[in-house]
């Protein structure tokens, strides 16, 4: 009976170096995201002495919170295998809207609360119409979310007429994001904060998240399951709408001001800031934690290459190899393999 | 343990020695897939390799086919060293391997697949010349009796064909050594022949081959050389000839099989399922069938006839041009996979990996897919009690993996079933339907899925059970539905039955029963 205790002793020692259990296995993941925006802040305060005053660190993440919040919205459509390009145009088109609503010159003057709710139902209507064509047409995502960009843009532009809607005189509403319930911390950092403990309740402990991780790995599976899976999806696109809509408010109560071109290009912020976190575009696999550390991290390297002097143009092309590397080490980190 | 004294070298070559693997081991994290094993292939040998699921098969057909390359031991090529760095090296050794997945171009043609990367050209290379291409791959199909147009495209070709497709083309490289994994697993009976017929031809003198399979009778069939390992080791090999297959399937599970049959009739209990002109555009007309309570009513057929399109459209998952199911006595109407399993209705699909499992999430996640709604308190999800289900269903199935929140991709096949099942018994469902519900599971693990099978009938649960395993059709339905061209051809009952009566039931063409449609006439 030698060999069967060598056989112990072999897998025992194989099983100790070699086989790191799967849950373990997201946490050191995560571990290496955090590790990341570590450094770079540490690079980025030797660089520059001006880079870690809180001053700049507070507006560094005032700065993340519209990327963080569609980040974490995003990640419900991606944990689907989908993809939504409206974020960004969607923030422009609810920010009007929700301008329309409250405004007091060029605007109905109504309460906050009901821009707020404006807002969120027109990023809800925005991402039921990307879901509905995504789920029920059976439209490809990337094509659908693109033509409603457009959409969301075109309509943007219409409602405010092409220019910006001023919301000095809505008293208060500048508060909503750069108000300090905590000295020093602008409530949009809270608001980002308390967004990402519901996201991540929502992916992890309820129905909706079990069930687009579910779709995005084996939609033909979950289906047979039982589960109504055009629903879910489109439940998934629904939630990204509302994450939209909340940014929308965020941004137009930062700037005290709804401008309708304002947007473009966050759609890849968003998408970049959930896949330097962790998530993968191929569906079934979502990180709300890394979505929001993600959507940091592109900050900082926007502020330190900007505290560094080095030109907006160039921080781009930075930004677009972060996410390159983020991509690569996914493939990586799967060894070539398919989920 | 087996004795060494009864291994390799006992037997007497058939001819030269082509391939040979000295104390040949493989490691793998938590694993030791292959421990000092000696294997031999001789030319105008057909050398099965045999053993349960994680025995070691896939791994030393790994390692001959350059996949993987072996931590210890060394392969030897007509007596020179012989390494493998990659699959196409393996190749030029003249190895050639079908695998048990297709690596097939669904939008090419046939002819384009086998000569992928080799077509024939014209004008001084620039131009591929498709009408040598289709020639070529027509007479070697020809030459092989296989009947595939070359012109069609893949994706048009039933998973048999495209399973000859991929011997063909392992055939076109004019190799010495062919390596065939479950080469059967998706055939019928009628394609079985052909493939035999292909082995046969290729054997010559100089050439050999490595035949992987579960299936018994295709082992006693065919090999002229029967390996067995178990658990990453060699067990023994022994001539074709010499050996039985109780003996082979003793040294695989190191223990014997009991058969079972199953018992005399059961008495007649109500209907649970009834099911009436059941058609789909595409394939189906007018099925007609009964499931009893507590009975296993065995689906029967070859590939194609329509057994899966059956279950399919019965449960919703795909669209039916006609059909009224009564169930437990009253009318339902199913339109979608949630409304049978509202019902209680649970499909075990024959390819549980796209149709059962979420590979990426763990035991637990599976177990509760189809029930995460009673595990939801306020909204939230219960972690901890679908944890306990789980191991409750993996305790109760004897599952074997390490702990519920072990990923379901790294389970063997048979305890991956085990998951699926358990996700329709933790849905309390009543009815299940198991396609082909031993694809790809070892003998040993079989054996645990039949008893499974019989302890639901005697809890009372309903079974519909698609097979292409006669054996399995045999032993473990009461009645039996044969299906020909998407109509039910012939009910057998477990006494009457036999396999000529089913292949007789199963190839005729089933056209005269139009008539039955009268009686069914006032229902409109």
């Amino acid at each position: 009976m030698t060999t069967t205790t060598e056989t112990a002793t072999i897998t025992g020692k194989r099983a100790r170096f070699g086989a790191i259990p799967d849950r373990y296995k997201a946490f050191i993941q995560q571990g290496m995201v955090v590790l990341v925006l570590i450094m770079l802040v540490v690079f980025f305060s030797v660089m520059n002495s001006n880079f870690a005053n809180w001053g700049n660190i507070s507006s560094l993440l005032l700065a993340s919170v519209v990327t963080g919040i569609q980040a974490l919205g995003l990640s419900f459509v991606i944990a689907t295998g989908g993809i939504d390009l409206t974020p960004g145009f969607g923030m422009a088109a609810t920010s009007v809207f929700a301008a329309l609503l409250i405004a007091q010159t060029g605007g109905l003057g109504l309460p906050i609360w009901i821009g707020i709710l404006g807002a969120l139902f027109a990023g809800a209507l925005l991402g039921a119409i990307n879901g509905f064509l995504v789920s029920y047409v059976r439209m490809q995502p990337m094509i659908a979310t693109l033509a409603m960009m457009m959409v969301a843009w075109g309509t943007a532009l219409v409602l405010a007429d092409g220019k910006t809607i001023s919301l000095r005189s809505v008293e208060g509403y500048d508060q909503i994001a750069i108000g300090q319930l905590i000295p020093g911390v602008p409530n949009a950092v809270l608001i980002l904060i308390a967004l990402a403990i519901v996201a991540g309740v929502l992916m992890n402990k309820t129905a909706v998240g079990r069930y687009s991780l579910a779709i995005g790995s084996n939609e033909e599976a979950t289906r047979i399951s039982g589960v109504n899976t055009r629903r879910w999806k489109m439940l998934a696109y629904v939630i990204g709408g509302t994450f939209t809509g909340i940014s929308g408010i965020l941004m137009s109560s930062r700037l005290s001001a709804a401008q309708p071109t304002l947007g473009q290009g966050y759609e890849m912020y968003a998408i970049a800031a959930a896949v330097i976190g962790g998530t993968s575009l191929r569906g079934g696999r979502a990180s709300i934690f890394g979505a929001v550390i993600g959507a940091v991290t592109i900050q900082t390297i926007f502020n330190g290459l900007t505290v560094m002097g080095v030109q907006d143009q160039w921080q781009k092309v930075v930004l677009g190899a972060v996410v390159l590397l983020a991509v690569f080490v996914d493939i990586v980190r799967r060894g070539g393999k398919e989920e | 343990m087996t004795q060494p004294g009864a291994t390799a070298g006992t037997v007497a070559g058939v001819g030269e020695v082509l391939l040979e693997g000295r104390g040949i081991s493989k490691f793998f994290p938590g694993v030791r897939a292959l421990h000092n094993v000696d294997f031999t292939l001789r030319a105008g040998e057909v050398h099965a390799l045999v053993g349960e699921n994680g025995a070691g098969k896939s791994t030393l057909m790994k390692i001959l086919s350059g996949i993987y390359q072996p931590d210890e031991g060394e392969l030897l090529l007509r007596g020179e060293k012989l390494v493998l760095p990659t699959p196409l090296s393996a190749h030029h050794a003249g190895i050639s391997v079908i695998h048990q997945e297709f690596f097939l171009m669904n939008h090419l043609t046939v002819a384009q697949n086998i000569f992928i990367g080799r077509e024939p050209k014209r004008f001084g290379g620039l131009i591929n010349d498709d009408a040598a291409l289709n020639r070529k791959a027509a007479e070697l199909l020809d030459r092989l009796g296989v009947k595939i147009d070359p012109k069609v495209r893949v994706a048009q070709l039933t998973v048999a064909a495209q399973q000859l497709l991929e011997i063909a083309k392992a055939l076109s490289f004019n190799s010495s050594i062919l390596v065939m994994d479950e080469p059967t697993a998706a055939l019928t009976d009628s394609e079985v022949d052909t493939l035999f017929r292909i082995v046969d031809d290729f054997v010559t003198p100089q050439t050999a081959v490595v035949y992987i399979s579960h299936r018994m009778e295709e082992i006693r069939r065919l090999a002229t050389q029967v390996t067995v390992l178990r658990d990453g080791e060699l067990v023994a090999t022994r001539p074709g000839d010499e050996v039985t297959i109780p003996e082979i399937i003793h040294m695989m599970v190191g223990r014997d099989i009991v058969s079972n049959v199953r018992p005399e009739p059961r008495a007649e209990t109500e209907p649970i399922l009834e099911v009436k002109n059941l058609s789909t555009p595409s394939l189906l007309t007018n099925v007609n069938f009964t499931l009893e309570k507590g009975e296993i009513l065995g689906f029967a057929g070859l590939m194609g006839a329509g057994r899966t399109e059956t279950a399919r459209a019965l449960i919703g998952a795909d669209p039916r041009s006609s059909g009224v199911i009564r169930y437990k006595g009253a009318e339902v109407h199913i339109n979608h996979p949630k409304d049978a399993v509202q019902l209680g209705i649970g499909y075990l699909s024959e390819d549980r990996k796209k149709y059962g499992l979420i590979l990426g999430q763990d035991v637990t996640a599976n177990t509760v897919l189809a029930s995460i709604g009673s595990y939801t308190k306020l909204g939230i999800l219960q972690d901890k009690a679908m944890r306990e289900a789980a191991g409750k269903w993996a305790r109760a199935l004897s599952t074997k993996t390490p702990s519920v929140r072990q990923k379901i991709r790294n389970l063997s096949g048979g305890n991956q079933q085990k998951v699926v099942l358990a996700k329709w018994l933790e849905r309390d469902c009543d009815i299940l339907i198991f396609d082909e519900p031993t694809r790809g599971i070892d003998v040993g693990a079989k054996q645990e899925i039949y008893d499974l099978l019989d302890e639901l009938t005697d809890q009372g649960k309903s079974i519909i059970m698609i097979s292409s395993e006669m054996e399995e059709i045999l032993r473990m339905s009461d009645r039996i539905a044969v299906m020909c061209n998407g109509q039910i051809t012939g009910f057998l009952s477990n006494a009457e039955a036999t396999q000529e009566k089913i292949m007789e039931l199963a190839t005729q063409f089933h056209e005269t029963e139009n008539t039955s449609e009268a009686d069914n006439d006032d229902d409109h």
